[in-house]
């Protein structure tokens, strides 16, 4: 165990090889470039490889065939390059092959900004690829989180055979914090599938079934590992919820802001929370069980989230939006107003 | 008895799905009868195209990764830098290899990315049902160029191989048809040398070979043997454009000297 003070990006591509990712492959983008350019350095050390590719396309496809070696692999990259890489994840999906896809989430649409922002939540959720595609999300919101999840991320891809995504925000990249550190682990041993020679028999890492129902029965295979992880993997934080009227529920950055600004309208006899979805796919539905007066779901996009917010609990109690977008960062003060806004217009103590 | 021929190793005994008359049955043998050559099949990992060679791994009895389109040589690069001592071989046709896929040839080349290459040419896309490809000549008809593909309008021939040639990171760099037994001898050659360049670690081996597509150019194999002959051939010149015989991207000697003397 070290305790070291840790740019976010680093202190991730560090936990990364202490997990035995043995291989890195990324394309420079904003706000991210420091987990490739602590790669390029410190995975040769670790016996290990980088390669700068000439494109997110190229990147997230030496992840595929890198992951069907059978190797620890990884990539990183920024919205724009997330976009980019929704192809390859989804063959990589299709081809049930484990790796971890990080996005250090910026302004968008389009070139946007780089500034922080949560604005890619549906293409990471809903999306990561054409077709009936998913992959376990986790949403850190601490460096140190971003360090813990490392290992998390991969545990569950190796688990699931799919790719797991770690959906940060530019201020967790780019911000210092303490972080304690895993100790190294060893490298696995390539899975008994990978394409490694075809001794004993061949391998064939491939995402083509001609026939619709080859497809379907492949496609209800994969259904039955996202009910699999739907059932297993919920993950999320309570804060002062048991007696809340008011439950705020916001993920990564913004739940920091939020746990703030729950203390602060706390401190003035107003009874909120929070919930802090940490994986955002499974969303933790089971938390929703509960019927606090209100919810209020507070974003750095137009309003995203707060979908999942309502399905989860099903009209049972009114569900309100707040967001930023374009990489503004809501602050203490807005969101305790919002609360207190509620209150106001709903009647004390919400 | 001696057997003088057979069905090679890596070649497994199944009916392949190819139209009559293509040729993609005799390239498939040339690359199985390099891997017997070099007994490599139990350390081979082959990459397959979108196309209508997607289903090529059916057919070798090798390992195989299947690629999204035209992401053949970065899937490739992901498995030969994490299993270095390994074969690792791309399989893709002129649309795959140099449309969609232009950037990913051409940077697994300037890296000198250590595979093999086994470019396809048929000039259009087969398997969509041929439509215009970069490397459809002028004046061809295709489904998407009925009225013959007009060079103001669409550009000429890509003549890529030539292009790759230029490239430090290329050992090898060929072009060969497959229309007739001599010319078949002389692409057995160069798929060799193809991977001969990857084994002995001196950069990355392509060949292009000029193939037909009967269906799609509307004629029967016999016709479309000659129409490669007659058209293919003289726009797409065959013989070994590159043959390195040391390692292709071997550090240059940095002019330090004459660094010095100008600052």
């Amino acid at each position: 165990m070290t305790r070291l003070l840790m740019k976010g990006n680093e202190a991730l591509a560090e936990a990364a090889i202490r997990a035995g990712c043995r291989a890195y492959f990324g394309y420079p983008i904003t706000p991210q470039n420091e987990v490739g350019e602590y790669m390029s350095h410190r995975l040769p050390e670790a016996h290990g490889v980088f390669l700068q590719a000439e494109s997110e396309v190229a990147a997230i496809n030496m992840v595929y065939g890198a992951a069907g070696a059978g190797v620890r692999v990884m990539t990183s990259t920024s919205s724009p390059g997330f976009s980019l890489m929704t192809e390859g994840l989804s063959y990589i999906i299709a081809s049930r092959l484990p790796c971890l896809v990080v996005n250090v989430m910026r302004g968008g649409p389009g070139l946007g900004n780089i500034a922080p922002s949560q604005a890619d939540y549906f293409q990471v959720t809903r999306a990561p690829g054409h077709g009936d595609a998913h992959g376990v999300v986790l949403a850190p919101s601490t460096v140190q989180e971003m360090v813990d999840m490392v290992g998390l991320a991969f545990t569950l891809a190796e688990r699931y055979r799919l790719p797991a995504m770690i959906a940060a925000d530019g201020i967790l990249g780019q911000m210092m914090e303490p972080v304690t550190l895993p100790d190294p682990i060893e490298p696995p041993s390539p899975p008994a599938w990978a394409t490694t020679g075809a001794v004993g028999g061949r391998h064939l890492i491939s995402s083509i079934y001609l026939q619709p129902e080859e497809l379907e029965a492949h496609v209800l295979g994969l259904m039955a590992t996202y009910d699999e992880i739907r059932a297993n993997e919920q993950r999320w934080e309570d804060y002062r919820t048991d007696d809340a009227d008011l439950i705020v529920v916001a993920f990564g950055t913004v739940a920091r802001i939020a746990r703030s600004a729950v203390d602060r309208v706390r401190a003035e006899g107003l009874r909120a929370g929070l919930l802090r979805p940490i994986t955002l796919w499974p969303f933790p539905t089971d938390a929703f069980a509960r019927t606090p007066r209100r919810w209020l779901a507070v974003e750095m996009n137009s309003g995203m989230m707060v979908e999942d917010v309502r399905l989860a609990t099903g009209g049972r109690a009114p569900v309100e939006s707040y967001g930023r977008v374009g990489g503004v960062v809501p602050t203490l003060v807005e969101i305790a107003g919002i609360i207190q806004t509620i209150a106001a217009r709903e009647g004390v103590p919400v | 008895m001696i057997q003088v021929a057979g069905r090679p190793r890596a070649l497994l005994d199944v009916p392949m799905h190819y139209c009559p008359g293509c040729t993609h049955g005799i390239i498939h043998r040339l690359v199985a009868e390099a891997i017997d050559k070099f007994g490599i099949r139990e350390r081979t990992i082959g990459v397959a195209c979108v196309g209508c060679s997607v289903l090529a791994y059916d057919y070798f009895d090798v390992d195989f990764q299947q690629a999204a389109h035209g992401r053949a040589p970065a899937v490739a690069t992901g498995i030969k830098r994490v299993l270095p001592d390994r074969v690792v071989f791309t399989y893709q046709g002129d649309g795959d290899l140099a449309s969609i896929g232009a950037a990913e040839i051409l940077h697994a080349a300037v890296r000198g990315e250590r595979i093999t290459v086994i470019f396809v040419n048929n000039g259009l896309y087969g398997m969509t049902g041929g439509q215009m490809a970069p490397t459809t000549l002028p004046g061809m008809k295709t489904t998407t160029t009925p009225g013959g593909r007009d060079v103001r309008v669409h550009g000429g021939p890509l003549r890529i191989t030539e292009m790759l040639a230029t490239l430090d990171g290329v050992a090898y760099a060929a072009r060969e048809a497959v229309t007739s037994p001599a010319r078949i001898h002389r692409a057995r050659r160069a798929v060799e040398a193809a991977f001969r360049a990857q084994i002995e670690d001196r950069g990355l081996g392509i060949v292009e070979l000029l193939s037909t597509c009967p269906v799609n150019w509307g004629l029967n194999p016999v016709d479309a043997i000659a129409w490669c002959e007659a058209h293919m051939v003289p726009a797409y010149p065959l013989g070994v454009m590159k043959d390195l015989p040391g390692r292709a991207d071997a550090p240059k000697e940095m002019p330090r000297e004459t660094a010095h003397a100008n600052a």
